[in-house]
Formats: C-alpha cells, sequence, structure tokens
C-alpha cells in the first residue's frame, strides 16, 4: 500500500485535456515540459492516452458541445485519478461565466482536486499546485 | 529433480525475471537520463522507473468495452515469457552456470519476436481503431527488420564455421577473436544495431507507438498493470538484446576478474549510449520509409557482410 502511494507520487502521468480553452493555457501546460522547468525531474511526463494517465491538466470552460465529452473522458481514466483545473476559466468560468454556450466550470461537471487560478497561470504556479495536490496523498 | 528446481531458479531469480528486470529498469533510466542530458535538461531520479512500475501495479485495468478480455491481458505475459527466457538463455551460457545447457541461435531469434507478437495481439484484442493502427504497422516492421537482422546473424555462423550454439560461438571467439574485429562482423553488427533499433521500437523507428501520431498506438487501451508488465518487458529488452548480440558478435561478457568485469559493463553501456543517441538525433521515419530502408539498403549490406564472410574477411 505504501508502496503504491510512494510510486504515485514520485511518477505522475498527466494528460491535457482542452476543452475549448484560448491556448493560453495550454501553452503555460507546454512550457513546464520545456528542458528550463523539466517538469521530468519529479517523474511527471505527458502521455497521449488517457488511460495512462494520473493526473488531467484542464484547461478553459466546459461549452455545452464538450460537457458529455469531458464527462466520458474522466470515466475512461484509470482510477486513481486526480483533476486539476487549470486557469480562470477552468476554475470558475472566467469572462465566459453566464455566457449561453457554457455548460459550467470543471468542478461542475467532474470532480476538481486541485484549482490553480490565474489567467494564465504561470508555470511555476501550475508545478506548485501539483506539487500541493501530491502532498495530500497519504 | 534438483535440476528442475535450478532451472526454476534461473528462470525467476538470477539471471532470469528479477535480475533482467532490475537491470533492465536501471537501463531505462540510463536511457532517460542521456535523453534528459541532450536536451539541455536535468533528468529524473535513478528510481523513476521503479516508481513508474509500482504506480501502474496499484492502478485500476479498465476493460475496453467490446475487447476480447482473455487476449488483452494475456497477451503482456506472453511477451514477458518470451524476453524473460532469453536473458535466461544468453546469461546461464554467458556466466556458464550449466555447462550441459544448450541454446542456440535459432531458438533467441524466435523467442525475441514473441514481445512484438504480444504487443500486436494485445493491439488488436483492445478493439480500438488507433491501436489498431499501431498493430499492423508492428507487423509491418516485424516483417521488415527481420530478414536483413537474420541474414546478419548468418555472418557469425559462417565465419565459426557452421556453428548455431552459444557455447560453441563463444568459445571460438575467445579462441581466435570476435567476430566484430573483421570488415564482414562490422557490416553485420551495423545492421543488427539498426535492426535492434527497430525492435526496441525507439526513434526512429517508434512507428507502431508514435507518441504525437497515433498517441500511444498499440498501448493506448492499456493501463494499470497490464501496462506496468509491458513497460518492464521493454525495459528488460533494453537489456536483454544488446547482450544478445554483445554474446554473438562481441566475443560475450565475463566476470573472472575485476578488469573483464569492467570490460563487459563497459561494452554493454557502450551500445547502450549508442542506441540512445541514434533515438535522439532522428526524426521517426514514416513505415514505407522503414520497409524500404531494411528490405533494400541494409538487406543488401547484410548479403554483402555474408559475401565478406563466405571469403574469409
Amino acid at each position: 500500500m505504501k508502496l503504491k502511494t510512494w510510486g504515485l507520487k514520485k511518477s505522475i502521468w498527466v494528460f491535457h485535456v482542452s476543452s475549448g480553452a484560448c491556448n493560453n493555457c495550454d501553452i503555460e501546460v507546454l512550457d513546464c515540459l520545456t528542458p528550463k522547468f523539466d517538469i521530468e525531474r519529479f517523474g511527471m511526463v505527458l502521455v497521449g492516452s488517457v488511460r495512462h494517465a494520473d493526473v488531467l491538466l484542464c484547461c478553459g470552460a466546459i461549452t455545452r458541445q464538450s460537457a458529455p465529452r469531458i464527462k466520458r473522458l474522466y470515466e475512461q481514466a484509470a482510477k486513481p485519478c486526480f483533476v486539476v483545473a487549470i486557469g480562470g476559466c477552468a476554475c470558475s468560468g472566467g469572462i465566459f461565466k453566464g455566457s449561453y454556450s457554457i455548460a459550467g466550470p470543471y468542478d461542475k461537471i467532474i470532480p476538481v482536486h486541485a484549482y490553480i487560478p490565474g489567467c494564465p497561470p504561470k508555470p511555476e504556479a501550475i508545478i506548485a499546485g501539483v506539487v500541493k495536490l501530491l502532498s495530500t496523498l497519504k | 529433480m534438483e535440476k528442475l528446481v535450478l532451472y526454476i531458479f534461473y528462470f525467476v531469480v538470477f539471471p532470469g525475471l528479477i535480475f533482467t528486470a532490475v537491470i533492465g529498469l536501471l537501463a531505462a533510466w540510463v536511457d532517460r537520463k542521456v535523453t534528459a542530458r541532450v536536451q539541455y535538461r536535468v533528468g529524473p531520479p535513478w528510481y523513476q522507473n521503479f516508481a513508474d512500475f509500482f504506480k501502474l501495479l496499484g492502478k485500476e485495468t479498465v476493460m475496453p468495452e467490446g475487447a476480447k478480455g482473455t487476449g488483452f491481458l494475456i497477451s503482456p505475459l506472453i511477451g514477458l515469457a518470451g524476453i524473460t527466457l532469453v536473458s535466461t538463455i544468453v546469461w546461464v551460457i554467458n556466466l556458464n552456470l550449466a555447462p550441459s545447457f544448450v541454446g542456440d541461435i535459432i531458438v533467441v531469434l524466435y523467442l525475441l519476436t514473441l514481445p512484438s507478437l504480444a504487443v500486436i495481439l494485445g493491439a488488436s484484442a483492445s478493439r480500438n481503431p488507433v491501436a489498431g493502427v499501431g498493430a499492423s504497422r508492428e507487423m509491418k516492421l516485424i516483417l521488415g527488420y527481420e530478414l536483413p537482422f537474420v541474414l546478419a546473424m548468418i555472418v557469425p555462423i559462417l565465419k565459426s564455421g557452421g556453428m548455431l550454439r552459444f557455447d560453441s560461438l563463444l568459445a571460438y571467439q575467445i579462441s581466435t577473436r570476435p567476430f566484430l574485429y573483421s570488415i564482414s562482423g562490422v557490416i553485420a553488427f551495423i545492421i543488427v544495431i539498426i535492426c535492434m533499433q527497430a525492435k526496441l521500437t525507439f526513434v526512429p523507428f517508434d512507428i507502431p507507438e508514435a507518441e504525437t501520431e497515433i498517441m500511444a498506438g498499440a498501448y493506448i487501451e492499456y493501463s494499470g498493470p497490464a501496462l506496468a508488465i509491458f513497460k518492464l518487458t521493454k525495459a528488460m529488452m533494453l537489456f536483454a538484446v544488446p547482450v544478445f548480440i554483445i554474446t554473438v558478435f562481441w566475443g560475450g561478457m565475463h566476470f573472472n576478474s575485476l578488469a573483464s568485469a569492467i570490460h563487459a559493463i563497459l561494452k554493454y553501456l557502450i551500445i547502450l549510449v549508442v542506441v540512445v543517441l541514434i533515438k535522439n538525433t532522428n526524426p521517426r521515419l514514416r513505415i514505407d520509409q522503414a520497409i524500404k530502408l531494411f528490405w533494400g539498403r541494409l538487406t543488401i549490406w547484410a548479403i554483402v557482410a555474408i559475401l565478406f564472410a563466405m571469403a574469409g574477411l
């Protein structure tokens, strides 16, 4: 049991979910993978399939179109899987709050484990958010 | 009876499963660390692949809707069994653990295709179109690289006068000189290194699992322990295949004295780093380009190497 948690803490595979973001948060997520920040130091790797993911990095407010797909995506992920909402839109709806085409922020559709506000949040903030999420694991 | 227990011990613990897994995971770390250094990054700590493995063991196995459960779950084990057997055979011969043990090149050549066949089987059972694309590419890749690989393996057999058994090949290399130190040997060795790159599905031949193109390709539906076993198989191949090639071409690995042990480890590390550097300095080929390379240029060079070997060069 302890070995599993140790493994989970040291090896986080992230999957990038964009539900109609303006691409700004997405670029900041990609910044984390560059040599300057190098999140592979902490064992974090970007994976292509949601089945391999431990953390979903979610950007953007959820549009009506993408809401059922996001739900399905979360159901497809192998548990334990954590959801991190990145950016103002993903946390609360941001400037799109109340718009006719918005189904809501992430926590209305799927459970969210960590919020990283900002428009967009800096890569340092994203790393700090994920580390805070990991420190709650026991 | 005692012999049976001993062989099971060889298979499960010492040169087999556990030993190969530990060294293989460390070799996979060397791969990631060198990759990181090439890209001016720091790279993961040494225990990274162990953490990945234990994490995946603790995760849920999702069965895709409509997948064939038996084939989907049993195929990682087939690949693992194949590569464990390869490693056991090669190491038992190298360390001279069982003098009466018979293993020959043909058995190992067959067993080395098992991990690839397991990938094809698992991907086809998962009922995912992207995995299907990955499986079909893996199939074409096997058809491609097996031809020059087997042709290049004929060179040491010819040079030793028709020896197929590892122990006689090793004895021949010790009594004369390794096959690598001759023109035909060098050509065959280079061909084998390129084919090994495809066997390990490393860039430029990571066509079946092209991450940016078909996500994880054949592995896309795998999660949890099944994925852990696939990752472990790949890590073990990174250890077992170079050792097999060193045994056939480079006089094997000996641990009689400190100097020979260092020499053996250096041989392995050189091959490993060459593989990683090829991986980091090349773009991915298309499947048709890969087939053209294998069946065209490499096969011709392999035939040239065989001709050289027949002429005694």
